[in-house]
């Protein structure tokens, strides 16, 4: 638990923190994932560039159809901000659900999407009201869905030299929440459920099921065709391939997708 | 949720603040770690990757090649007169003491186990070199298991025995077969206790300081008992108990892991004496998972031969102990303790016992709060839910017509202890009022509404506090006493020094100390230091772990306070001119009887037998006593726990919605410290009901390294919680204390485990296994369906 040797710089505008991540360094935001690598060594830097004095990074607005989230706000902030509890609740309660206090306090939206940790609770909320994210690089901004945006374990679409700077939620998903089975108070979902109820119909998206975010199929559709809130639960685990740990078997966890997805869908309705 | 009010200032029984909070609150706590010693370097040890594995070679050019790296030690460079010392030899047993060398010679036998020392400038250096350590591994067979390590055809952890077996006990009463022969009926159980980590806030970490001119040593060390350091550390290193300094810091937490000697202090003195300059290691928190103890880790068998009404007339236990791939401190001894335990609170006269313990490729088990007594708990706590499962009783009446019976003591037990009081039954009766257990049905059925179960559990324990006798300890073969000692010093401005053998880190010795001196001589709490922890000034003393440091210290300190009184009187008879039986004792003077006038207080006698002026004849100046005590019999502390639990059937969730406990520790000296102690001791047996596991794979490697994996409770995951208590005090001491140190963790599992069997028994349910996590639960309620 003890990191190896690295740089460390603090960035006080996008172009700087661009600058420095085009020379070799990773974007450090709230730590809260970053850091644990790097002391277990599983991530070993050469050169950190600090986004934390970035002050056009934090921040909650509204734009046109959007909310425009940027990409340092923390945890906490998400969770308490009356935009995105109106708009777009789903996203808000995931938040609010991380970790610990301490953690909400530090750890950023850009951050968990960057991570693309499998048992994230941001990118399944963002998931399931069709968010996207702004990414800038040295050639300028570009947009990209969060769907297209996390590939795989622990790994995204960025290039190299990208960094997120806003995160985009689209209005009209207040009818819509978010279901987390964990452990302990502090525990990673072991699986969690967004729903959010929009005029187009149920979207539903699940982090714990499989390398990424995945979106809940077998319930939108059993749902969307008209079948009954039980049928929708058992046909949710449908096409999702988690793994089995010291969790829970596949099997189990594919249930609980179900049984999070049915109290996740009664509770959007409100 | 506590039982008692908060107060400041007072004797035994007031539930006094603690007087050594501040500094930790404060962050003015100094443990090893804050440490700074000139010149001092930093150690970091490269460890095996593998669980078993063949050590061909050891390249240490690259890592001392990096600049701020001062050398590379392996096992053929750093010197040791002996490996790793076991103090724990139970009689009888034929246990096997394999060597533990500081550092690998050619093999290792478990992930963790060190191979080489790299010294830096500092930790992060250091850290670096370890990656540059070349160690050529050839990877062996391992097993992890220990029922299958004790299977015919198991790969071997040491090549030098025929077999894993590392010690068998056996303990059979006569008249067994006869007794299980004639019983009604024969339940039968298995159960596991999973292995788990103690887990201390604070890590271990120790500094080693080897003078070359002199051969003096000194180690700063993170440990529960500081002059068995010392003593070990001579043999080891090879010097003389008499030029070793061990010094113990502030300590962030032990539950037993830090109740033994360990590699790193020996690997850290022999460092600095071949580096001429103090070596610091401090352990990090991935390494403490493979390099500090583990607890637990037993699979029982049990057979229990019934008549109709339940009552036990006679018991079988067979059972394995993991211990691990060597023997650290004490590990023979930890399932020792559990044999003792067996039979619990219950007149069980008809026993037989095995107890077999089988080496393994895993990190070594040992003392872990409870210490073999939980073990014994959670199985004869589950095998009375499952004979009252079985026989269609109530839990309740169960136990009751089982209970050693108040007038039965002192008892002797069919394991060969002596009980020195107790009374079961109250404890149950409270504890059952308390949680409303009449009242349960219909909560149960509101649950059923909505969807859940829930059921009732009862852990009625009895646990062994106070280790120990000291023909005791040489009986069962630890090679260790287990009196203690203390001294009481009084200043000539009348303000008093305590010097106490026991090594509180976290217990909150201090205060409770300062209580009975308060008590015992009328020197006001806030005028009493406690002092500890450097065997350059003190006696020998024998530390904390147990539950003994009341028990057994405290009694010293109430021994050597109680001399103190009495030379005081004879000084206070000189100076009033009386006979000492003219004198009586107010609690802070002694006066002539009857005349409030004619006093001495305390502290006017201090100042008087230092200035020494007026001294009756042969009496020595100066107030101040030391009392090495040996107790007489261990003290048996005891309670009732109540625990009631939700399971969400949807997803196996199990939530502890009540919990009561109503223990018996004796005389309290701070009911608030005692809540302490049951609370943290509860909240540890629900980490091992609920959540905690250590896990190894199939390869040997550890599953859960970090605390992602590894579950311990926070405060956000506590039970609502009733404590209460009754007082039965022990006979044993003259205080009539007994110990709570580890009732806590001691009595919760049970409860909490026996609690959500009761829920899902419904669905037919008869066991389950810890942790009680979500998916095992879960499917648990599908097989019972299907
Ligand atoms: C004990 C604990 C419990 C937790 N529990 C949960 C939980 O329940 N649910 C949950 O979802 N998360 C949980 N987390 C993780 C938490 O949400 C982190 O905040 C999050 O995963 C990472 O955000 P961060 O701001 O800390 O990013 P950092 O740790 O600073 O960075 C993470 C990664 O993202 C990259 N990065 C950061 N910002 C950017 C950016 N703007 N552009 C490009 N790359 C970037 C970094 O280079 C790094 O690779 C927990 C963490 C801890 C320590």
């Amino acid at each position: 638990m003890i990191p190896s040797t690295l740089e460390y710089t603090k960035a006080t505008s996008i172009d700087e923190a661009i600058a420095a991540v085009q020379a070799g360094a990773r974007p450090l935001a709230g730590g809260q994932s970053l850091l644990p690598m790097m002391r277990l060594r599983l991530a070993a830097p050469g050169a950190v560039v600090d986004l934390g004095g970035v002050a056009e990074l934090v921040g909650v607005c509204e734009d046109g159809d959007e909310i425009a989230v940027g990409a340092m706000t923390t945890h906490r902030a998400v969770a308490a901000d009356p935009l995105i509890g109106e708009h777009c609740r789903v996203v808000a309660q995931a938040a609010s659900g991380v970790g610990s206090l301490v953690i909400r306090g530090r750890g950023t939206i850009g951050g968990s999407l960057a991570h693309a940790d499998p048992h994230g609770d941001l990118p399944a909320a963002i998931l399931a009201v069709g968010g996207s994210v702004i990414a800038r690089g040295p050639g300028g901004e570009r947009r990209i869905e969060i769907g297209d945006l996390i590939t795989s374990y622990l790994t995204t679409s960025l290039a190299d030299d990208e960094i997120i700077t806003q995160v985009r939620l689209p209005k009209g998903n207040a009818q819509s929440a978010y279901a987390k089975f964990h452990r302990r108070a502090i525990d990673w979902s072991i699986v969690g459920v967004g729903v959010a109820i929009g005029p187009d119909g149920v979207r539903a998206a699940a982090t714990g099921v499989g390398d990424k975010p995945a979106r809940v199929t077998g319930f939108e559709a059993a749902l969307n065709g008209g079948a009954s809130l039980d049928e929708a639960a058992a046909a949710a685990g449908d096409g999702l391939d988690p793994s089995s740990d010291l969790d829970g078997s596949a099997e189990y966890k594919r249930h609980l997708v179900g049984v999070l997805a049915k109290r996740a869908y009664l509770e959007a309705q409100g | 949720m506590a039982t008692v009010e908060r107060k400041t200032g007072g004797g035994i029984g007031e539930a006094v603040l603690r007087k050594e909070d501040r500094k930790f609150v404060t962050g003015e706590g100094r443990y090893v770690d804050d440490l700074r010693l000139p010149g001092m370097l930093h150690a970091v040890f490269v460890r095996s990757p593998f669980g078993h594995a063949k050590v061909k070679g050891i390249d240490i050019a690259a890592a001392e090649a990096l600049p701020g790296v001062h050398r590379v030690l392996t096992h053929a460079t750093l010197p040791a007169e002996t490996g790793v010392l076991c103090a724990s030899n139970p009689p009888g047993s034929d246990v096997r003491q394999p060597e533990q060398p500081l550092l690998a010679r050619d093999e290792v036998r478990y992930v963790g186990e060190p191979v080489a020392i790299v010294i830096a400038d500092d930790r992060y250096i250091a850290r670096d070199g370890a990656d540059l350590v070349l160690v050529d591994y050839d990877p062996l067979p391992v097993v992890c298991d220990a029922e299958a390590a004790l299977a015919d055809g198991a790969p071997l952890v040491h090549s030098g025995y025929p077999d894993n077996a590392a010690a068998t006990l056996v303990h059979e009463t006569e008249g067994f077969a006869e007794a299980m022969q004639g019983a009604a009926r024969t339940v039968e159980l298995r159960v596991v206790n999973q292995r788990v980590t103690p887990m201390p806030m604070e890590t271990r970490g120790c500094i080693g300081d080897w003078q070359q001119a002199t051969g003096e040593v000194t180690l700063y060390t993170s440990t529960q008992v500081a002059h068995f350091v010392r003593t070990f550390i001579s043999f080891v290193c090879g010097t003389s108990e008499a030029k070793v300094r061990v010094v113990t810091p502030d300590v962030g937490g032990g539950f037993g892991a830090k109740l033994n000697t360990y590699r790193e202090e020996f690997a850290v003195c022999s460092a600095s004496r071949v580096m001429g300059v103090p070596v610091k290691w401090i352990e990090d928190r991935s390494e403490n998972a493979v390099a500090t103890i583990h607890g637990r880790d037993q699979v029982q068998y049990y057979t229990a031969g019934v008549d109709e009404s339940g009552r036990i007339v006679a018991l079988k236990f067979d059972a394995i102990q993991n211990n691990g791939a060597y023997h650290q401190l004490l590990t023979p001894t930890i399932s020792h303790l559990t044999v003792f335990m067996v039979p619990g609170c219950y007149d069980i006269q008809n026993i037989s016992i095995r107890m077999r313990q089988a080496f393994t490729n895993t990190t070594p088990t040992d003392a872990y709060r409870g210490a073999g007594r939980p073990e014994a708990t959670h199985g004869i706590e589950r095998l009375m839910d499952a004979i009252a499962d079985d026989l269609g009783l109530d839990a309740a009446e169960v136990r009751r017509v089982n209970f050693i019976q108040p007038e039965q003591f002192p008892y002797s037990s069919s394991t060969g202890l002596v009980y020195d009081s107790g009374d079961y039954d109250t404890t149950l009766d409270e504890a059952l009022r308390l949680a409303d257990y009449a009242g349960f049905a219909a909560r149960r059925a509101a649950s059923e509404a909505n969807g859940k179960h829930r059921g009732i559990g009862l852990s009625t324990y009895v646990e062994v506090c106070g280790l120990a006798p000291s023909a005791v300890t040489a009986a069962i073969g630890v090679g260790a006493p287990g009196w203690e000692h203390s001294t009481v010093r009084l200043h000539p401005t009348g303000k008093a020094t305590v010097i106490t053998g026991t090594s509180p880190h976290g217990q909150g010795h201090a205060t409770s100390w300062s209580q009975i001196v308060q008590t015992e001589l009328g020197i006001p709490f806030e005028d009493v230091e406690v002092i500890h922890g450097d065997t350059a000034f003190q006696p020998y003393g024998l530390g904390t772990y147990g539950s003994r440091s009341l028990a057994v210290g405290g009694v010293a300190l109430h021994r050597s306070l109680g001399k103190v009184r009495e030379k005081a009187r004879e000084i206070a008879a000189n100076l009033l001119e009386c006979s000492v039986d003219d004198l009586e004792w107010t609690g802070t003077s002694w006066q002539v009887k009857g005349s409030p006038d004619r006093a001495k207080t305390i502290q006017e006698l201090a100042g008087a037998a230092w200035a020494a002026s007026s001294m009756p004849e042969g009496v020595e100046p100066v107030l101040e006593a030391t009392t090495f005590h040996d107790p007489p019999n261990f003290t048996f502390p005891f309670g009732t726990h109540v625990c009631e639990v939700e399971i969400d059937p949807e997803t196996g969730r199990v939530e502890v919605v009540n919990y009561t406990a109503v223990d018996d520790c004796g005389n309290v000296i701070n009911p608030m410290i005692v809540d302490g102690q049951v609370h943290g001791g509860i909240i540890q047996g629900l980490g091992q009901a609920l959540y905690e596991e250590t896990v190894y794979g199939e390869d040997g490697q550890m599953l859960t390294p970090t605390l992602v994996e590894y579950l311990v409770p926070s405060a956000a995951d506590v039970p609502p919680m009733t404590l209460a208590r009754t007082t039965t005090p022990s006979p044993s001491n003259p205080m009539g204390v007994k110990g709570i140190g580890e009732a806590g963790t001691i009595a919760a599992s049970a409860a909490i485990v026996n609690a959500a069997v009761d829920a899902l028994s419904g669905l037919g349910v008869r066991h389950l296994e810890m942790p009680l996590q979500p998916a095992r639960v879960w499917n648990v309620i599908q097989e019972a369906k299907s």
